[in-house]
């Protein structure tokens, strides 16, 4: 009897709990949650929100180093760039993929996307006014990401787990490509050198902001961390981005933005100055620089783009109509 | 830039593949699908990488420390040597699959004959390249037949597009001096010989894309081959090549 309630679907709380507790246990004994198993609808959601919104950045993503593609000064850095963002897209799409075993169509994710109900990494409302911007955000705002993903590779979603593997791989790639970008500027002419500072002058908060608000304010944490889809805190992740950054700046010869950074042998660690919170809550809130112009830009790439995703499925309607006739 | 027929014709190849990949460039992050917005940036790598190939050997033809990026980024307009089928502002993307298409007919029969090229360096760039055509025509061809063959929105954005690049595909077969030394060196080939060939292709997929092929006859723009371009190729260099242009002997 009290597997039959479960099984029409109508458990019992006593039963739900039960449930929830095997879940966890699951979890803490390290077996991966995939797409078939049973578990808490809050951990679906949770779940397609940060997969969809970690989507939806790699798409919006493209559009500030898009914009130099253009631009690109030599012909070997124009084809890295292209392979980067080509890469990006690629990252979009296995997300969506693993979104999508959550219970989400993509079209569904894309409109929450559009309509302003999900968001993507605020990262990307900012300009890539130079050059020297795509060398940043290949060092910082990739690099920052991957330490944030490497952790994800063993996080308790199977389909998850796996789409970071190799998404991580890729990162790492693009953030050593960024830093060689950086290296040659910092190695040029006095106006590269410029160039070079003033991207990490203007890239360097917001990358830091990237991981999210200190722990004491972070909504979704405690549960992310037992359910394994978060095994850091954001400030964990924050102190090591800056740990392993500062050597790589003073390499190149850059002064990392902040008069309030030094090392503390103490701590093991760098302290570092006060982020300002209020600028990021605000370009959150979608007053960025470029949060409109970003937006509006896939809108209309989705919009402009409808006759030809209406005319594919109209096409395999009439080939599939067509193959039925010849075989009856 | 005045020098010899094989550098000439180098630069007519590489300019080619670099000005197309660059329009593709263009597109990136606005493609109509997630899939098609890696499509045509793969495209846009394939190309870039073969003018890469090209330009690398006109440099070394050229000589004068000439490079890849010295060709690519301080030539000016009229020294640039590509078609003026692959500097067509993008438009939409009926507009940019169809001048593809054109392109990627035209430039899988004039690998094939590059591949019995008397030049070494040459039969071996086209053997490489030809893998990536091969699979850009076989791409764009379903694309045309798809949408032409969807609804009747998009035939009717094909057909117009088709209309308005259709004068353009008389260039990719009109020779010149440069066209008749290579032949003569057996180095390359007559391109009037490539015409039938290319209209019984185009002609099968269009028929089957239920599209329309234009009236033959009336506009012919030429002069691509030669420098004499389009107003549109100005404006792609100035963008192409403002960081170089505006940084002299700065490395990147």
């Amino acid at each position: 009897m009290y597997a039959q309630m479960v099984d029409t679907g109508t458990p019992s709380a006593a039963a739900v709990d039960a449930q929830e507790a095997r879940f966890q246990q699951r979890i803490d004994d390290g077996i991966r949650i995939e797409a078939q198993d049973w578990m808490p609808e809050r951990y679906r959601r949770t779940l397609i929100r940060q997969i969809s919104q970690h989507a939806h950045s790699e798409i919006v993503g493209q559009l500030p180093e898009g914009n130099w593609i253009t631009r690109a000064p030599s012909l070997k850095r124009k084809a890295i760039l292209l392979a980067k963002v080509q890469d990006e897209a690629g990252h979009g799409l296995y997300l969506y993929s693993a979104a999508e075993t959550l219970g989400i169509s993509r079209d569904q994710m894309v409109d929450d996307l559009h309509a302003g109900r999900a968001k993507y990494s605020s990262i990307f409302n900012y300009p890539t006014l130079t050059w020297a911007d795509v060398g940043a955000i290949g060092w910082l705002v990739d690099g920052s990401a991957i330490m944030n993903q490497i952790p994800l590779c063993r996080c308790s979603y199977g389909p998850y787990a796996r789409a970071m593997i190799r998404v991580c791989k890729e990162e790492a790639f693009h953030m050593r490509q960024g830093y060689d970008l950086m290296l040659a500027l910092a190695r040029g002419t006095p106006a590269q050198q410029a160039m070079a500072q003033d991207a990490l002058n203007r890239w360097w908060w917001p990358s830091l902001m990237m991981f999210g608000p200190p722990d004491g304010d972070s909504v979704h944490s405690a549960q992310s961390q037992a359910w394994k889809i978060k095994l850091f805190t954001n400030d964990e992740l924050r102190q090591k981005m800056v740990d392993q950054t500062v050597p790589q700046a003073e390499y190149l010869g850059l002064t990392v933005p902040d008069p309030d950074l030094k090392w503390n042998a103490e701590r093991g660690h760098y302290d570092f100055g006060a982020i300002d919170w209020e600028e990021f809550y605000n370009v959150v809130k979608g007053n960025g620089p470029c949060n409109r112009e970003r937006l509006e830009t896939r809108r209309r790439a989705w919009d402009d783009g409808e006759w030809f995703r209406e005319a594919l499925v109209a096409h395999a309607g009439k080939a599939a109509a067509r193959a039925t006739a010849k075989a009856a | 830039m005045a020098g010899s027929a094989r550098l000439e014709y180098l630069l007519r190849l590489g300019d080619n593949a670099l000005i197309l990949s660059q329009r593709l460039g263009e597109w990136c992050g606005k493609g109509p699908a997630l899939e098609e917005d890696m499509a045509l940036t793969n495209t846009a790598l394939d190309l870039l990488g073969q003018a890469r190939l090209w330009l690398s050997l006109a440099a070394e033809e050229a000589g004068d420390g000439a490079d890849e990026d010295t060709l690519a980024y301080l030539r000016d307009d009229r020294a640039f040597r590509n078609l003026l089928l692959v500097e067509q502002p993008n438009g939409g993307y009926a507009d940019t699959l169809v001048r593809q298409f054109l392109f990627d007919a035209w430039a899988s029969l004039a690998l094939r004959q590059l591949l019995g090229s008397s030049d070494a360096a040459i039969a071996a760039i086209a053997e490489k390249a030809i893998k990536e055509v091969s699979y850009h025509l076989r791409r764009s061809s379903d694309l045309v037949v798809r949408l032409g063959d969807g609804t009747a929105r998009s035939r009717a954005l094909l057909q117009a597009a088709l209309d308005t690049l259709w004068p353009y595909h008389h260039e990719l077969f009109t020779g010149d001096a440069v066209d008749a030394e290579m032949l003569a060196r057996g180095i390359g080939f007559d391109p009037a010989s490539l015409r039938d060939a290319w209209l019984s292709y185009v002609r099968d997929v269009l028929a089957e894309a239920t599209l329309t092929v234009p009236s033959a006859g009336g506009w012919a723009p030429k002069g691509g081959k030669q420098g004499l371009h389009s107003e549109h190729l100005g404006k792609l260099l100035a963008e192409m090549q403002v960081l170089p242009r505006s940084h002299p002997g700065a490395r990147w």
